[in-house]
């Protein structure tokens, strides 16, 4: 992928994107406002909304500019109706220390294993290279994605819905990496930490554990390819762990730290981040206290709208064909479905190519006659577990798991 | 399908790679060097924001807080009290309620 660097480029492929997204002449996106060029308006029911498009970090195209130090870029959502997967130079970005390696020597990088183990263990890139590879497509999300749209508000990163993306992942099992060190008896968990480094030094430095069970099962993965290609040096070159149907918080970047502990781990990262109220949806009231805590773990089904915007204008009377992408979360997609009165009853969307129970599947909707007026679309995905999007947005004090129906207010001219 | 994790030189390399059976070659991994934008802006307000550019933007820059929803002042309060605690951010206690009021007139709840 090339990179994008300059604001001409930005500046055409935003308006490419405007006609792409509604592909018929006429058509307009409602409020589109003058600056569209260089910021974007995130819709959320308070400010502040508006937020550059950068094109200034290395190896990225434009990005929605979350934070400047250390990164937070988001995904325009128009690049999710482009393909299935995800381009690298579009590709979100999400750090929790300012303290980045800009600059990776791959001959001299090691990834440490050690811990309660047989063998401790130094590998080179060259080492990983030679063992037996895996490939698997798998969305990785934010536990944050969409906290901007929670209501009431919360404090945290104010993404929309593109803290997310769909890449196919090139590595080795992380099982192979553990048994080739051999682990003791009375191991519980993995523990997992990259480059990167708190500014203070007493700060806690990110670190991600899993169950042994779940290190071990064979589909956890260490990542050296995404997309085919090296991982943009802020998507978490050279390596990275992926944890397929699990929340990014644990998908460590430049991960160089592999920790067998015969004892669960209670490091801040994961016994206070992270953690969702123990209910149904990872649903409470605001202001609801004394709920048990537990770390982040699973994704859920979510479907979103790509080839048209909340306030879209399309012709009256003509036929729509409406898409986006939909995701399992910890298993496939079962079914897309639309709906055109409010959620009383729903149509089957066409689902496209199948890659795999852990990525993203476009989906489809051919509207005959769009009606003349405001037309609310809602998408819902149910997985294959039969768990599906609910109507009812969930709430809690993180801004984490929001998975509700989405709605798309379309007005027919 | 029974594991769609692909081990590369089975069958189900067919999934992702369909026209090859055998394993594939392996990707160039080149050393990176790359340059990333400062992120060294200041809040907004002169002198008014003389204790939060003094103390809040060491670990992260400012538009963490700026792009922040409107929060009540003592949703405020406990941000910074969480940065100190829980990041360990040395902030004196004592610049504290300069740091507060500055969130809560610019980005609080009415
Ligand atoms: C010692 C480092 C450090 C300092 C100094 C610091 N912060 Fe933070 N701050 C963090 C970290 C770490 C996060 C979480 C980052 C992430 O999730 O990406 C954070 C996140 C935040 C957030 C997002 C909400 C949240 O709770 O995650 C706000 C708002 C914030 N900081 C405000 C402040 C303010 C105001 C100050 C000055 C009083 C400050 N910070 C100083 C480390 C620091």
């Amino acid at each position: 992928m090339p990179l994008h660097r300059n604001d001409r480029h930005v500046r055409a492929l935003t308006r490419r994107a405007v006609l792409k997204t509604f592909g018929v002449a006429g058509m307009a996106l409602a409020g589109s406002p003058a600056w569209a060029d260089q910021s974007v308006r995130l819709l959320f029911a308070s400010g502040p909304q508006q937020r550059p498009i950068t094109p200034d970090f290395p190896q990225k195209g434009p990005m929605i500019l979350q934070r400047t130090r250390p990164p937070l870029l988001e995904t325009p959502m128009e690049v999710f109706d482009r393909s299935v997967f995800t381009p690298n130079d579009q590709f979100y970005v999400r750090w929790h220390w300012a303290v980045i390696p800009t600059s990776v020597d791959v001959d001299a990088f090691r990834l440490a294993v050690r811990g309660h183990v047989n063998q401790v263990l130094s590998l080179s890139i060259g080492d990983l290279l030679k063992m037996p590879r895996v490939e698997l497509a798998a969305v990785n999300q934010c536990s944050g994605n969409s906290r901007g749209f929670f209501s009431p508000r919360v404090p945290g990163a104010q993404w929309a819905h593109g803290a997310m993306g769909n890449a196919r992942w090139t590595g080795v099992r992380l099982k192979d990496v553990l048994d080739r060190a051999g682990i003791k008896s009375g191991a519980i968990q993995v523990r997992f930490s990259g480059l990167d480094e708190p500014v203070v030094p007493e700060a806690p430095d990110f670190r991600k554990s899993l169950d042994l069970d779940h290190a071990r099962d064979g589909e956890v993965m260490i990542a050296f390819a995404m997309n085919g290609e090296q991982m943009p040096l802020l998507n978490g070159f050279p390596l990275r762990l992926i944890v397929p149907g699990w929340y990014s918080t644990y998908w460590v970047k430049m991960l160089s730290d592999i920790e067998v502990l015969d004892r669960s781990d209670d490091n801040y990262w994961m016994a206070t981040a992270y953690t969702i109220p123990d209910t149904p949806h990872a649903n409470v009231t605001p202001g609801q206290t004394g709920v048990k805590m537990i770390p982040i773990s699973r994704m859920v089904p979510r479907s979103f709208f790509t080839n048209v915007t909340e306030g879209a204008s399309l012709p009256a009377g003509g036929s729509a064909a409406i898409r986006g992408i939909a995701f399992g979360g910890d298993t496939g997609v079962a079914k897309v479905e639309l709906s055109m009165d409010t959620g009383r009853t729903w149509q089957l969307a066409t689902l496209a190519d199948d890659f795999g129970k852990y990525s993203f599947r476009r989906w489809q909707v051919n509207i005959p006659q769009l009606m003349k007026g405001v037309n609310s679309l809602l998408v819902r995905c149910t997985n294959l577990s039969g768990e599906v999007q609910p109507s009812m947005p969930n709430w809690n004090n993180s801004g984490f798991m929001l998975n509700a129906v989405e709605t798309a207010h379309i007005t027919a001219i | 399908m029974r594991h769609s994790i692909i081990a590369l030189g089975t069958a189900f390399a067919a999934l992702l790679t369909p026209a090859a059976a055998q394993v594939q070659p392996a990707p160039a991994i080149k050393s990176t060097n790359v340059e990333l934008p400062p992120g060294d802006a200041l809040f907004p307000g002169g002198s008014s924001a003389d204790a939060i550019n003094n103390n809040c933007l060491a670990c992260h820059s400012a538009d963490m807080v700026l792009n922040q929803p409107a929060l009540s002042r003592s949703a405020w309060d406990s941000e910074v009290h969480k940065m100190i605690k829980a990041y360990r951010a040395p902030i004196d206690e004592g610049d504290v309620p300069a740091i507060v009021d500055y969130l809560a007139s610019t980005k609080g709840t009415k």
